[in-house]
């Protein structure tokens, strides 16, 4: 539904972090690590959006569903049980037992419940722990690129060197042996990467991660792969890198339970590694987060017993939004491969003649249609701009008409 | 029937307004394909109506709806399904079913006032024979109605952006 943010000031419409104004005083105080972050790529959209009314926005990266009800109804339940203490820094056994479960029966890898998965506060504290529990100073970490955008900062956090990884349109976003080869040094000690992608909906199968396996070890390489959204994965079957055996002793698997079971706000997420690398991790997640939120453990447990048919008819519908989405974008003249994954699409806005950013303003501003400009996801995202297509048919249908009319005019 | 049917009629109970051209590019079909499945899913009786849920509280109508139950004698031969018949016939009767349980049918019926709801089931129900008994609760508030729940706007709070 379209909605007037004018209005809705103050309300859901609060600043995040990265939306501090550029123009605060600022004192001596500030770290040199913190200064060092870059600020958000996006900053200025919120701003602008914030004096519009009938806004469609496609820049949501979260589902628009309800948590399923069932779900939800766990997490109560703990609380009125009065069941809100501390779990153990690990997370509850029976919901790391059931992760390690679905993991096996989803994706054929294994991982021990005891001492190879850490339940975390979403995946992004994941991929925080997964970095510090493995980069040092010096260290060079390759990150696929383009990417979400807490790859880089999380890297330089941790005093380590991010080095962009170039994963264009024409490879389908995909890392490719021959870009590896050219960004590998003997410094690189890590490479992430995210398939599905953020934000281009990208996939690598058995044989693109078969491609590359052979040059993680030969460069004794660890791998990050974050795969928050594998289950929207929509021609054929997610593969995780942890199945594959060479792979599976340098492999950090993070995933959890925003995307699948639109459970975003709860914070739920899970970190599985080999037990040396896990057991580091967990160091610095029990001093950092102690337990992830206990009725959110709870509502996580629920969500694994007894929400596959809800996963599956909002994945059902995602994949027709796609079709349908997709099929709007290149009939309005917007080229746009059918994205095998996650609820993006990636369209190439390079035969209009606007950069991304200009594309992204001028739509929010003359046709009050909210993208998000792909250099925010890196420079292979330049060119590109990202269409969340996780809002009702209606709204995508609407969406593709006012984009429809704004090509008109250029 | 397979499962491409199934998909169709699964989105047209969601949306009945979508186009055969819509629903072929979300299932990967041809329009022409799916106006092919369609009819044929029409003239099999699996696809019985296109419809709408209306909240007619909140268009002001005062409308009556009851639900009834009723306990039923099933004759030798026919069962249940002569009189079911007989009373789904009536236009004011929104639905009927067999259950299981303490009564047999449970009836909808809907009227312009609590009147006209007493004189109908009266008048035209009670008096049937095989009616043995019946019970009339009048609906208060609804709800939720066919999987659409009417005191509680759809969707969810959002960020405009995240990524």
């Amino acid at each position: 539904m379209a909605v007037n943010y004018r209005e809705a000031k103050g309300s859901n419409v609060s600043r995040t972090v990265s939306d501090i104004r550029e123009g605060t005083p600022r004192r001596k105080y500030i770290s040199q690590r913190a200064d060092g972050i870059p600020p958000s790529g996006i900053r200025k959209f919120f701003d602008l959006l914030l004096t519009m009314d009938d806004v469609i926005s496609l820049g949501v990266g979260e589902p628009d569903f309800n948590t399923p009800w069932n779900v939800a109804v766990a997490g109560i339940d703990s609380i009125e049980k009065g069941v809100t203490s501390y779990t153990s820094n690990k997370g509850l056994q029976d919901l790391r037992e059931l992760v390690s479960a679905y993991l096996t029966r989803q994706y054929h890898t294994k991982y021990d419940p005891d001492d190879e998965i850490i339940i975390t506060t979403g995946v992004s504290e994941g991929l925080d722990l997964a970095v510090r529990a493995v980069v040092d100073p010096g260290d060079e970490v390759l990150v696929a690129d383009p990417c979400y955008v807490s790859y880089a900062p999380c890297v330089m956090l941790a005093g380590g060197t991010p080095v962009a990884l170039p994963c264009p349109a024409e490879d389908e976003f995909r890392v490719t042996p021959d870009a590896l080869l050219e960004k590998v040094t003997k410094k690189t000690k890590l490479l992430m990467i995210n398939y599905p992608n953020n934000p281009s909906g990208g996939v690598m199968g058995r044989d693109d991660l078969r491609a590359i396996s052979d040059i993680i070890v030969d460069h004794d390489l660890l791998l990050l792969s974050d795969e928050i959204y594998s289950e929207l994965t929509y021609e054929g079957r997610h593969v995780s890198p942890a199945s594959i055996e060479p792979l599976r002793e340098r492999t950090i698997t993070l995933n959890g339970f925003s995307k699948a079971y639109s459970m975003t706000g709860w914070r739920v997420g899970y970190l599985c590694a080999p037990s040396d690398i896990a057991a580091a991790a967990l160091k610095i997640h029990q001093y950092v987060m102690l337990s992830t939120p206990t009725m959110a453990q709870y509502a996580a447990i629920e969500a694994l017993r007894g929400a596959e048919d809800a996963k599956d008819r909002m994945v059902a519908e995602f994949r027709m939004r796609r079709n349908l989405f997709v099929a709007g974008l290149n009939r309005i003249g917007l080229p746009c491969h059918l994205p095998k994954g996650a609820f993006y699409a990636f369209p190439s806005v390079q035969g209009t003649g606007l950069t991304d950013e200009e594309f992204a303003e001028r739509l929010l501003l003359e046709q009050q249609v909210a993208v998000v400009p792909g250099r925010a996801f890196g420079a292979s995202g330049v060119g590109h701009v990202r269409c969340a297509y996780a809002a009702s048919r209606m709204d995508l249908e609407e969406a593709i008409r006012r984009m429809g009319i704004f090509l008109q005019s250029l | 029937m397979d499962e491409k049917d199934r998909e169709i009629l699964r989105v047209l109970e969601s949306d009945s307004r979508i186009g055969a051209g819509d629903l072929g590019t979300m299932l990967g079909l041809s329009p022409s394909e799916v106006q092919t499945r369609i009819i044929a899913l029409e003239k099999s009786g699996i696809l019985r109506k296109y419809t709408a849920i209306i909240d007619w509280k909140r268009a002001g109508d005062e409308g009556v709806v009851a639900l009834v139950e009723l306990k039923v004698s099933p004759e030798r031969e026919y069962g249940y399904d002569r009189v079911a018949d007989r009373i789904a016939r009536f236009p004011e009767v929104k639905s009927l079913r067999l259950v299981t349980g303490t009564y047999d049918f449970q009836v909808i019926v809907t009227g312009r006032t609590m009147q006209e709801i007493a004189e109908f089931v009266s008048g035209q129900i009670a008096s049937l024979e095989n009616i043995k008994e019946t019970v009339t609760h009048i609906v208060m508030k609804t709800y939720k109605e066919h999987g659409c729940e009417l005191q509680r706007s759809e969707g969810v709070e959002r960020l405009p952006y995240s990524f």
